[in-house]
């Protein structure tokens, strides 16, 4: 997240953007459904969602290529609902690229030079300076067609931010990329990002690439927003069933209650106290890497919860090993194990009888919305 | 014959295989073009009446058709209109098949079906429309009229042309310069244009050539000082059949292969 000192640094680039009761229809679907973002000044702020959840309508509002029916958006204190897409001042980097091929590289960095009519030497040091920050100096006179997918990519994001917008919107930039590639890049953009210091908006259905680059993430749901909020958060503290699932692998159990509306799960109780929305149904969200295999000694049912299953399906899958185990006859728990050679997990057949522990700390409740 | 034994393409196919095939597509392609290359011969032949093959040879029907004021008259009003129709279809096809590819409205494919009916309805009938409605606002036998005439029928031409080189072009490309600060007409200008600037020239070529051959729409609104080429063609071969019209058809075809050859090496130049 951007701090303070930051957010002065860079307050001549980056601008907080401002979205207001936002609904789009296309025919009888909403696409948004008034939907309130404040994006702040300077932050790396990432729309997450399925395909067809509204992701791309949103960002594509931002950058003026739709006209939503109702709502606002502001950059700053200025609307721009009203404002064309060449006057908004918005870097846009596209899943296709969209580098222009009869244009060499150093031509497509200086389009948008040009177009504001900057003079030939300060555009030539601006396209020279964009370059290198991507590390390409030496390709300006190379044409298009004779780049990897990769250096591509990297005019693209050049070209979007050589003229110094004060908003940079990314549309699933990286997912033409191998994945060897593409996780080097998110890493790369994420520095670029600190760098620039620009308000960045950027779209993914991929919620790995969201995890490593975001400073906050928006999820996106049927034209809603179900969550905005930190990864470390989203991942730990999933505010709705959609988010839990979306978000990581897990299992959800059904929990009951006891005499004092404590949350439970068969005879152990989950929560210390009765939850707030005393009236709807709770799951427990369990996320497969959390558990752990319980040792003959008995755990501590202070700190630990546990589950006692039977072994459906084992499977090693390089860096982890996946298994499912079947508790109380009804429930399959996702289990995800380390497969260094000291685990004695490695051994496991499916039959096997297994009690998996998963500490108190790690667990996760959320009202049931289905 | 080394190259008998090599394959014909990806397959076990070698061009032995394939010789039948070959001779097949000569005769037809020879069935095509024998009729249009006979009058080459026909227009050098010393004779008063047209004849094949020529029994002396000569080229005094050049000279008959050079040193005549009428058909010299005739040849400048048939460029001349070409011209026009080229500059007027050519934009008016590129920006209607811009809008209809563009726009994603439902209609858009009608509207397109409708605006390329000139191409399927029998030119016959635009003839006699176009004869009938010019006939009251006084543009029959002007050079303007038959412009028009002839753009109905070119604009469909370029409307196709366009509509091919824009299915292979990405758009986003446009997106992304707008979202760079082009407004969309330079967006246009700058981006789009230059990448389908030879399907442009491709489909220039081609209007001039639709208004440089036709002749059924010119037999009706075309005549007096503006009669075309073809028009004063087709009126010769009903009162007098001479050479002449050998000699004009051999210049027409060479003038007419020629674009059409130009424009294959345009399109070649693109990919």
């Amino acid at each position: 997240m951007a701090n303070d000192s930051n957010q002065s640094a860079q307050a001549s680039t980056a601008l907080p953007i401002h979205i207001q009761g936002l609904t789009k229809r296309y025919g009888q679907m909403y696409a948004l459904d008034s939907v309130d973002l404040e994006i702040r000044s300077g932050e790396f702020l990432t729309l997450l969602g399925p395909s067809g959840s509204g992701k791309t309508t949103l960002l594509m509002a931002i950058a003026g290529f739709n006209r939503p029916d109702a709502g606002s958006i502001r950059f700053g204190d200025t609307e721009m609902i009203l404002t064309p897409p060449h006057k908004r001042d918005v870097g846009m980097v596209f899943q296709s690229y969209a580098l222009f091929p009869h244009m060499s590289v150093a031509e497509n960095v200086a389009f948008p030079l040009k177009l504001r009519k900057i003079g030939a030497a300060e555009c030539a040091e601006r396209v020279a300076e964009a370059l290198a920050t991507v590390q390409l100096s030496e390709f300006g006179e190379r044409g298009i067609d004779q780049l990897s997918g990769g250096q591509r990519q990297r005019v693209a994001l050049a070209r979007a931010f050589v003229f110094g917008p004060r908003i940079l919107l990314m549309d699933e930039p990286l997912s033409a990329l191998d994945k060897k590639l593409r996780e080097h890049m998110q890493i790369e953009l994420k520095h670029l990002h600190e760098k620039l210091g620009v308000t960045t908006v950027y779209v993914t259905h991929d919620q790995r690439e969201a995890l490593t680059m975001s400073d906050r993430i928006a999820v996106i749901n049927d034209g809603r927003l179900a969550q905005v909020d930190t990864p470390h958060a989203i991942y730990n503290h999933p505010a709705n069933a959609f988010v839990a699932d979306f978000i990581g692998e897990s299992t959800m159990l059904p929990l009951s209650r006891d005499s004092v509306g404590r949350l439970t799960f068969g005879d152990q109780a989950v929560t210390a106290e009765a939850p707030a929305d005393a009236a709807a149904d709770h799951l427990l969200v369990v996320r497969p890497e959390r558990l752990f295999v319980l040792g003959a000694e008995a755990a501590d049912p202070e700190k630990t919860i546990r589950f006692d299953g039977t072994v459906r399906e084992f499977v090693f899958q390089g860096e982890t090993a996946f298994a499912l185990v079947v508790v109380d006859d009804r429930y399959e728990l996702s289990v995800r194990f380390s497969t260094d050679s000291a685990s004695s997990q490695n051994e496991l057949q499916p039959g096997d009888r297994v009690s998996l522990g998963l500490h108190r700390e790690d667990l996760i409740t959320i009202p049931d919305s289905a | 014959m080394g190259w008998l034994q090599r394959s014909a393409s990806d397959t076990q196919v070698t061009h032995r295989d394939r010789l039948w095939l070959y001779v097949v597509a000569a005769i037809i392609m020879l069935l095509l073009v024998i009729p249009t290359f006979i009058v080459i011969p026909m227009s050098f032949s010393d004779s008063q009446y047209l004849e094949f093959p020529p029994n002396h040879w000569s080229v005094r029907w050049y000279d008959e058709y050079f040193g005549s004021s009428k058909w010299m008259r005739a040849t400048v009003t048939s460029f001349q209109i070409g011209v026009l129709t080229m500059l007027v279809a050519t934009p008016l096809g590129t920006a209607a098949a811009y809008a209809l590819f563009v726009s994603g409205h439902r209609a858009a494919r009608a509207v397109f079906m409708f605006l390329i009916t000139p191409m399927i309805v029998p030119v016959i009938l635009i003839a006699i429309g176009a004869f009938y409605a010019f006939g009251r606002v006084g543009l029959n036998n002007t050079i303007t009229g038959l412009v028009l005439a002839h753009t109905v029928l070119a604009a469909p031409l370029v409307m196709i042309v366009i509509t091919a080189a824009l299915r292979s072009y990405d758009l986003n490309q446009e997106l992304v310069a707008r979202s760079l600060g082009a407004s969309r007409f330079k967006a246009f200008f700058l981006i789009t244009l230059p990448q389908i600037k030879f399907s442009v020239v491709t489909a220039a070529l081609l209007s001039f050539l639709t208004s440089f051959d036709e002749v059924i729409i010119a037999i009706f609104v075309s005549g007096g000082v503006n009669a075309t080429l073809t028009k004063h063609m087709f009126a010769a071969l009903r009162d007098y059949i001479d050479p002449t019209i050998a000699a004009i058809s051999t210049i027409m075809v060479l003038v007419s292969s020629v674009l059409l050859l130009a424009t294959q090496f345009i399109g070649n130049r693109q990919k």
